[in-house]
């Protein structure tokens, strides 16, 4: 049950686009789930027609602080490692936007005046199209922590043949959640100085999570040999190289597959397909 | 009151950045810059810094399990909410949010948490005039907290001058990175790119930004590129009553640039050049 994380440290490079032309391709032959895990940006649903759609909400717990027993002691407060509450002379507050959900407080509390209360903080949509499965997680505006929803998308996922997570671009806590534990993460990027360093930190993101990876580089005709320098310093396996295509981004603007509508775009993904299955192989055999 | 500028995209990639050191090279150091996408800080690749000052910045904790006093009892690993206490009492450091609740439950204190350091903030001299920016470590969360260091540290020098101006090159998405970077500003230029999927994207974005009461203006870039997107985000934007301040031609002449470290408004002026800089001057006068 391989599941294969689309990344880039930086947005735009074309991730979606791998992501969404690579399931389609892998959804011909193989029982394929798609997670869309860029909850800030969630866009992979654009290009599938979705069928028997299902949103449910995903709730954090957030501290519920009842007044006739809290004495105002302040313990809660001191003990938020996130300033989440703060105990004024005449009543308590928590801030729930700034709430990791940790049960500190609650636990602490010498009064027990702390309960959890489950709060709403985005979605997770699920849905079939053409026999692959779908999932897309979406966090609401003015909301911070996408973590809590990315995790509820991937636990959607489980027990599938094949999983491609569609991830949010960069490399911090919400790529992290989105890339951990996968057992294989394609990085996107471009033949940029902006592609190299963003590829940098992706790179280290990948070793620091133990999670193999290897490189896709896009719009590869349009830039200087960084990347590939790079690519080839480092010893990191580069998994494909698309090449700039007006009609590539005409397809994309409209929220279609390129695989579907041009048939060297289908070989380019099955190529990348190929590729990625002798590098899952060889991680499967050395793992 | 120090006016701050905030440039945002809702999704990476839409030539954010290369707009930002475009400006920053035509406010002609009369901005304070902040490069707020502490994840990929990229600014520097364009307007080539001078670091002058460099810090560590470290605003959480990380738990340390004292192996001659822990026991093994389990209490830590059942209590904590990150899973990040594996079954030899290890803590991933990637996992843990450093909330401290293994420190409070554990019943031999042999759990304490140390500051760990999440990366580092600095400043330098460019010849778009003074930068702050930061980098933060591989992996780390966090961001939010560096984004608010960086933009406390440009605010306070731009209060020194007599026009105080912040210009922030802020980070994609909408979450807390974004978050810090409207908070207290004047103003949002939101670059849109036409697809589809931007139509959605900067729905999201302006949403962020009426939710803090910042207000906000449009830029569509390569907006020849798809006519009929342009279209759509245009009637989106009438819908939402945000102006569009300037749109901007496609152009390989920004790929170009980029290459030679250099912003598309200086070297020769061409089409795409042309139109950034009447974007930066009614951005000025629309939104400021
Ligand atoms: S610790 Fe409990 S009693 Fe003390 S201020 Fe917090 S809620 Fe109130
Ligand atoms: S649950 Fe944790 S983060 Fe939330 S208020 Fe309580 S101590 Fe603070």
């Amino acid at each position: 049950m391989p599941s294969i994380a689309c990344a880039s440290g930086k947005g735009g490079t074309g991730k979606t686009t791998v992501a969404t032309n690579l399931a389609r391709i892998m959804a011909y032959e193989r029982d394929t789930h798609l997670v869309d895990c860029d909850v800030e940006g969630p866009n992979a649903h654009h290009f599938f027609t979705l069928e028997s759609t299902q949103r449910s909400p995903v709730h954090v717990p957030v501290p519920h602080i009842d007044l006739s027993h809290c004495d105002l002691c302040g313990v809660c407060s001191d003990a938020c490692a996130f300033h989440a509450i703060s105990v004024l002379a005449d009543t308590a507050l928590v801030f729930p936007e700034l709430c990791h959900g940790c049960g500190v407080c609650a636990y602490i509390c010498p009064r027990n005046a702390i309960t959890e209360r489950p709060r709403t903080i985005g979605s997770v949509l699920e849905a079939t199209c053409d026999g692959m499965a779908f999932t897309g997680g979406s966090l609401n505006p003015g909301e911070p922590m996408p973590p809590p929803i990315i995790q509820a998308a991937k636990k959607t996922a489980r027990g599938r043949d094949y999983i491609i997570i569609d991830a949010s671009p960069g490399s911090t806590c919400a790529t992290v959640e989105a890339v951990h534990g996968t057992n294989f993460c394609l990085l996107v990027t471009e033949p940029t100085p902006f592609g190299l360093s963003d590829l940098r930190m992706a790179v280290g993101m990948c070793r620091r999570l133990d999670v193999p990876y290897g490189v896709v580089i896009n719009r590869s005709d349009l830039g200087d040999g960084r990347v590939e320098d790079y690519c080839k310093e480092e010893a990191i396996p580069v998994l494909g190289r698309f090449p700039s295509d007006r009609c590539i981004a005409d397809v994309y603007a409209r929220g279609a597959l390129i695989v579907d509508h041009n048939s060297a775009w289908e070989d380019r993904f099955r190529g990348l397909l190929m590729a990625l299955d002798r590098l899952l192989k060889r991680e499967v055999n050395h793992g | 009151m120090v006016e701050e500028l905030v440039i945002l995209s809702g999704k990476g990639g839409t030539g954010k950045t290369s707009l930002a050191a475009s400006f920053a090279v035509m406010g002609e150091r009369e901005w304070i810059l902040a490069d707020c996408d502490v994840d990929a800080p990229n600014l520097q690749y364009l307007l080539e810094p001078t670091i002058e000052e460099q810090h560590p910045f470290s605003s959480s904790a990380i738990a340390r399990i004292d192996k001659d006093r822990c026991d093994e009892c389990g209490l830590c690993r059942t209590h904590c909410r990150f899973d990040s206490i594996d079954s030899t009492f290890e803590v991933d450091d990637v996992g843990c949010e450093g909330c401290g609740l293994c420190s409070y439950v554990c019943p031999r204190s042999a759990i304490a948490m140390q500051p760990r350091l999440s990366g580092y903030w600095f400043r330098s001299q460019t010849r778009g005039g003074i930068m702050l920016h930061a980098q933060l470590g591989f992996g780390e969360g966090n961001s939010g907290k560096l984004v608010a260091r960086v933009k406390e540290e440009a605010r306070q020098i731009a209060q020194a001058s007599p026009l105080p101006r912040v210009l922030v090159d802020g980070p994609p998405g909408v979450g807390c990175p974004v978050i810090a970077a409207l908070s207290g500003a004047t103003a949002a230029l939101l670059v849109a790119e036409p697809s589809i999927s931007a139509l959605g994207d900067l729905e999201r974005i302006a949403e962020v930004c009426a939710h803090f009461q910042v207000p906000a203006g449009i830029c569509i870039n390569r907006f020849d590129a798809q006519p009929v997107y342009s279209d759509h985000i245009a009637s989106l934007a009438k819908r939402l009553a945000l102006p569009i301040l300037g749109r901007i031609p496609y152009d390989e002449q920004f790929t170009w640039a980029l290459l030679e470290g250099r912003t598309i408004v200086e070297g020769d002026t061409n089409r795409a050049g042309k139109a950034v800089r009447a974007l930066w001057q009614e951005t000025v006068t629309t939104l400021l």
